[in-house]
């Protein structure tokens, strides 16, 4: 069955959407990956509509991403980082979004360090909301982009077996990517130390291991986590180099993947902690082409959701 | 539901079709043809055929998708968005001139997103259009080179053109609004 709409006016996470809609996301993206590569990368979409990208967390990839994908649509953009804005004046996230809806964006996208912000502001706010990143919750477009890259080079996604290797207890990268790879029938393992798994992870349909071998070995796919620093409060490894040791991904551990295997990480690396720099460079690493496709993908969702929903309380 | 066009029909109309392409340009040396999706694409593959038998050279072909280019796209209160499928145009089309091919014109809208579709692409020399049927009943300012068949038609009808890529046969039919 395939479908032509998303059902929700927002895309708060990958859990509320059906294989369909993740399947109409990644082919819409596609045909969005192809306008990049134009004399004039630009298409006219979204003329006139405004999108607000509101960022509560530093972020400089995903932000200039979604930029460049509401610019290649011709949408008016503006965006907000924290630090220049009321929310140092005391505002509540509420208030922020009540006051900038109404100015009447048709979009906005929100970065923020709580998890279900996303939600709250879908709750207030006529505009879609699209998700990107909040808390430890979810980072919907990371995933699809994540998809679609696999997708590209593997041509599939199910039966695959892929491996997330990395800080899975603070990874918002993690729970879509789950979310997204199980429903699309991949064969996900993941693993780091004791102290950075979620001792129910094995309900989401992965497989859990301590071992980086065990994990690695036959895989088609393997993702490195980035060590959250900044999300720990405690000690969750002894060391980042004795981190390295155990869990790092090496040339030598590579070698137990599947030959054609491929190499992702979301960023930012922390090179010589979850990833060795020969890796992180090497002929089978596709974390530029991560990159890249984040434009196209995140291309796609502004265009789906610029629809809106017929009835809204459907959604 | 009357034929208008059967597969024979078609066939003799794009192979006329080439021959003014070739006669109109003297050759075809610099043209590149262009099909709109869906149904302008096999058209455009077949006159891409068609001229290569005649004048034994190749002419570039490539596919169009004109959604992101609808003057429609945001007119609706909400709803869902059409669907949009990849273009491939894999070759410059600055300076040469674009026999770009749709199956039906008929507001000339499409054309008119297609036209500023491959603007964005570069700077042709010409661009010429080339369409199976024109039913009439323009909005837009816009004439076809070449057509396959006039066809008068009443606003409540519609035009269907199957082909054998997409639709499994060939033939141009005229569904009656009244049925």
């Amino acid at each position: 069955m395939t479908v032509n709409a998303l059902r929700g006016k927002d895309l708060l996470g990958i859990a509320e959407l059906s294989p369909e809609e993740i399947a109409l996301i990644l082919d819409t993206a596609e045909a969005m990956k192809e306008v990049g590569t134009r004399p004039i990368k630009k298409v006219p979409a979204l003329r006139g509509k405004t999108i607000v990208n509101l960022f509560f967390e530093p972020s400089t990839r995903t932000r200039t991403s979604f930029e460049i994908a509401e610019k290649r649509l011709s949408a008016d953009t503006l965006s907000i980082a924290i630090g220049h804005s009321s929310v140092v004046k005391g505002e509540t996230l509420a208030d922020t979004a009540l006051n900038l809806e109404a100015m009447a964006p048709d979009m906005i996208v929100l970065r923020h360090a709580s998890s279900g912000a996303c939600h709250l502001l879908s709750r207030i706010c006529r505009s879609a909301i699209i998700n990107a990143g909040d808390g430890t919750h979810e980072h919907p477009t990371q995933a699809l982009l994540d998809a679609f890259t696999i997708r590209e080079r593997k041509k599939r996604l199910s039966g695959l077996k892929v491996a997330i290797v990395g800080d899975l207890l603070h990874s918002r990268v993690l729970r879509s990517n789950i979310h997204l790879l199980t429903k699309m029938g991949a064969n996900v393992w993941v693993c780091g130390p004791p102290t950075l798994i979620p001792v129910d992870i094995a309900r989401f349909g992965v497989t859990a291991t301590h071992s980086i071998d065990e994990a690695v070995r036959d895989a088609d796919v393997v993702m490195l986590l980035r060590i959250q620093l900044e999300r720990m409060e405690g000690a969750f490894v002894p060391s980042l180099r004795e981190y390295f040791r155990v869990f790092g991904m090496t040339e030598a551990r590579l070698r137990l993947a599947r030959p054609d295997a491929i190499i992702m990480h979301p960023g930012p690396m922390n090179r010589g902690v979850e990833i060795a720099s020969e890796v992180a460079d090497g002929p089978y690493s596709v974390i530029l082409e991560q990159v890249a496709n984040g434009v196209a993908v995140r291309m796609a969702v502004l265009y789906l959701l610029a629809g809106g929903v017929e009835n809204e309380e459907a959604a | 539901m009357p034929v208008v066009m059967d597969a024979d029909r078609i066939g003799r109309t794009l192979t006329r079709i080439a021959h003014e392409i070739v006669e109109r340009n003297k050759g075809t040396e610099d043209l590149a043809l262009v099909g709109v999706r869906t149904r302008g694409v096999p058209i455009a593959r077949r006159l891409a055929r068609t001229l290569q038998e005649i004048t034994g050279h190749e002419v570039p072909t490539g596919t169009l998708d004109i959604t992101l280019y609808r003057d429609d796209l945001m007119r609706h209160a909400v709803g869902p968005q059409p669907l949009v499928r990849s273009t491939e145009i894999p070759f410059s089309i600055d300076g040469r001139k674009i026999l770009l091919v749709d199956d039906v014109l008929y507001t000339g809208r499409t054309t008119r997103a297609a036209l500023d579709a491959l603007i964005d692409f570069g700077r042709p020399k010409a661009i010429q259009l080339i369409v199976l049927v024109d039913r009439g009943h323009r909005e837009l300012p816009i004439k076809a080179d070449y057509v396959g068949r006039n066809l008068p038609t009443a606003l409540e009808e519609s035009v269907q053109v199957r082909l054998q890529e997409t639709d499994g046969k060939d033939e141009v039919v005229l569904d009656g609004g009244g049925e």
